[in-house]
């Protein structure tokens, strides 16, 4: 079940955050979602995220993209229809390379970036959860999951957010399925 | 923690109250309200739109006899205007993903911007060809779709088909490579948006973006991968359209020299189109901080060089016109610089080959008026290099009976003018609805390359060499060029 119960810690500085990723993870306090206005370097790493592996389907694509290209030139100049052209062979190899070349492209950056809107859950009217508004903005975010925790646990997330420098800390409440 | 960034850089993001919240507000200030020069510009580029639309159904309707066409010169404006709007779209695809790859960090001002010209440009160019096919509503099958007569199939050895594809492909891709980094700005608005409406609409837009950390994982990787992409499919798209003349048996066209000078000369043209519209923006919307004179330095450097290519390419096909000893060829040129189109030619020579060299000194570089102006002399005589290869070419061809001289018909004109105006028209609306500058990428180079940072880091450097007392090095120099305060 998905949790609604969460604590969201804040920072404004990204060198202070990282390193508060770094303290908070050693302590064995599991992060349930960390949130930044812009990409910031090295914290996948300080999360422990393992590399994305969407290089690699850029790759399948793309050679799709190829194959398909060269088969289908080739079966419609030898065998669907072939077309003396100016008495030009039926296989013009050389021909077929910028063909191929732009479908290899189209289709590996087509078939990359459906993925990572697949991977990322984003579409057109998707409704997500937004723990702080200025996570956009100017703010770092750290959310813990406080659905399974006491009182007395939930504090120790906050104290231990503010003595690493967490400039705010708070509550956030959702109500069952609610985005935005 | 940084990248290394030498402090004899100048800052790529001025003023000193500049913080993520500021720049945050800076740059979504222009999306949040309506001023009258907008207003205005818009609506008479609006009206320009619709003639536009008007030219191209009075084509239709009364076919291609309503241009300046004849037998002679079968492509004239037409092509020149598509060769010319693809060649301004290269400087988009340039900036965002080559500079990427080279981990130029002043892309991160220009690149939005960019990349929408190169997407708009491209929906410009597109038109002329498509029109011109007479029967626009046979435009689907320049793609190879099953059809009912045999199947016939596209002549996969022809360059224009190559051009179908690689055009096509272009535009997808740029959409996709611009689209995916306007999300998380998307995301910045519809968190800043007051009115429900407008929250509601942004967050379509941002396809519900939230900025998580294995998001903005995946978002560099995909960046990253997109202008692996996007680098050689730029170089092959103007090196296709150069075929187009390289591959046909026109004196004046058939050099093997075209797609280099082509590539070049895009690059060129795009640039200059870039900073005529980054210039008025960034007066219209102040984003002055943002897009620094040092951008448009870089951005005059490019032109220089790009400009240089081109020079040396002309200077080269006359040589080898000559060297080659094959009288058509040295006809075409002889045609060129001393026949009936000598105007074109010395247009073409003057703005493109001697304007940029005024780019060698650093005070026109950093100079906002020259910039402008020689921007405007670029394009022109980028349209009149398309225009002096295309019909002069033509007008005089093998047989002297047939030899003609094109003029534009106010058809022409319309559609040529008009499709500037569509241009500046879809830019407007993207600089009042989108966000210009990318928010995300600004804030990205913000502790790097900031005018703020940079300041702290010397205080810092100072500081050191105060309390260790000996060394007195660079760093007292300073951390900004003297001509940094602009």
């Amino acid at each position: 079940m998905e949790s609604n119960k969460f604590v969201v810690g804040l920072w404004d500085h990204e060198e202070v955050y990282l390193h508060a990723i770094g303290h908070i993870r050693k302590k064995g306090i599991a992060i349930y979602e960390s949130l930044t206005p812009f990409p910031v370097h090295g914290l996948e790493n300080a999360l422990g995220y393992r590399d994305t592996r969407l290089h690699t389907t850029a790759f399948i694509f793309g050679a799709t993209g190829t194959t398909l290209a060269l088969t289908f030139m080739t079966w419609v100049m030898t065998y669907n229809y072939p077309l003396n052209v100016g008495g030009k062979p039926y296989w013009p190899l050389p021909s077929f390379i910028p063909i191929t070349f732009e479908l290899t492209v189209l289709f590996s950056a087509w078939g990359m970036t459906l993925t990572y809107l697949v991977r990322n859950k984003l579409w057109p009217g998707r409704v997500p959860r937004i723990f702080d508004k200025r996570t956009t903005d100017d703010r770092f975010a750290l959310v813990f999951d406080a659905e399974q925790l006491t009182e007395a646990q939930k504090n120790e997330i906050k104290s231990l957010c503010t003595s690493e420098g967490a400039v705010e800390v708070k509550d956030k409440v959702f109500a069952e399925n609610e985005g935005l | 923690m940084h990248a290394y960034e030498s402090e004899f850089r100048e800052p790529l993001i001025n003023g000193l109250d500049k913080n993520y919240t500021k720049i945050t507000d800076d740059l979504v200030a222009p999306t949040e309200r309506i001023t009258p020069l907008w207003l205005i510009a818009t609506l008479i580029t609006g009206a320009g739109a619709a003639f536009f639309v008007f030219c191209l159904t009075w084509t239709v309707w009364f076919g291609i006899g309503t241009w300046g066409l004849n037998k002679t010169i079968g492509w004239a404006w037409d092509i020149t205007n598509f060769v010319w709007w693809i060649g301004i779209g290269h400087a988009g695809t340039l900036i965002s993903a080559i500079l990427l790859l080279f981990r130029q960090r002043f892309r991160t001002g220009i690149n939005r911007a960019a990349e929408a010209m190169t997407i708009f440009a491209v929906i410009c160019a597109g038109m002329f060809p498509i029109f011109h096919m007479g029967r626009v509503w046979d435009a689907p099958f320049i793609f190879p779709i099953p059809n009912t007569r045999g199947p016939v199939w596209v002549n996969f050895n022809s360059p224009l088909l190559w051009d179908v594809f690689a055009i096509s492909t272009y535009f997808s891709v740029s959409l996709l490579f611009w689209y995916s980094g306007l999300m998380p700005d998307f995301g910045t608005i519809r968190d800043r948006a007051k009115g429900k409406t407008r929250k509601w609409i942004y967050n379509i837009l941002s396809f519900g973006w939230q900025g998580t950390a294995k998001q903005w994982q995946r978002f560099e990787a995909l960046c990253l991968v997109l202008a692996g992409l996007s680098t050689p499919l730029v170089l092959s798209v103007h090196t296709i359209v150069s075929f187009d003349f390289a591959t046909s048996v026109i004196p004046g066209w058939h050099t093997t020299i075209f797609p280099p000078y082509f590539v070049a000369g895009a690059i060129f043209s795009g640039f200059a189109m870039v900073e005529t519209l980054m210039l008025i923006s960034r007066k219209m919307f102040s984003l002055e901080d943002y897009i620094t004179i040092n951008h448009i330095e870089s951005m005059n450097k490019i032109i220089v060089l790009t400009g240089s290519i081109v020079g040396i390419a002309y200077l080269t096909e006359l040589f080898i016109a000559w060297y080659s000893g094959f009288l058509y060829e040295q006809f075409a040129f002889y045609n060129r610089i001393l026949g009936k189109y000598f105007w074109a030619y010395a247009i073409m020579m003057t703005c493109n080959v001697v304007t940029p060299q005024f780019y060698w000194i650093k005070s026109i570089r950093r100079n906002l008026y020259w910039t402008f102006a020689l921007s405007i002399f670029v394009n022109i005589g980028m349209w009149f290099e398309r225009f002096v290869i295309i019909v002069t070419s033509l007008a005089d061809d093998y047989l002297p009976s047939s030899w003609n001289y094109f003029s534009p018909t106010w058809v022409d004109w319309g559609i040529y003018l008009g499709s500037i105006s569509v241009f500046l028209f879809l830019f407007l609306l993207f600089s009042r609805f989108f966000p210009t500058i990318a928010i995300a990428e600004v804030k990205s180079i913000f502790r790097i390359a900031s005018e703020v940072s940079k300041v702290a880091r010397a205080k810092e450097a100072q500081s050191a060499t105060a309390s260790t007392g000996g060394f007195v090095g660079l760093q007292s120099i300073g951390p900004l060029d003297k001509d940094a305060k602009n």
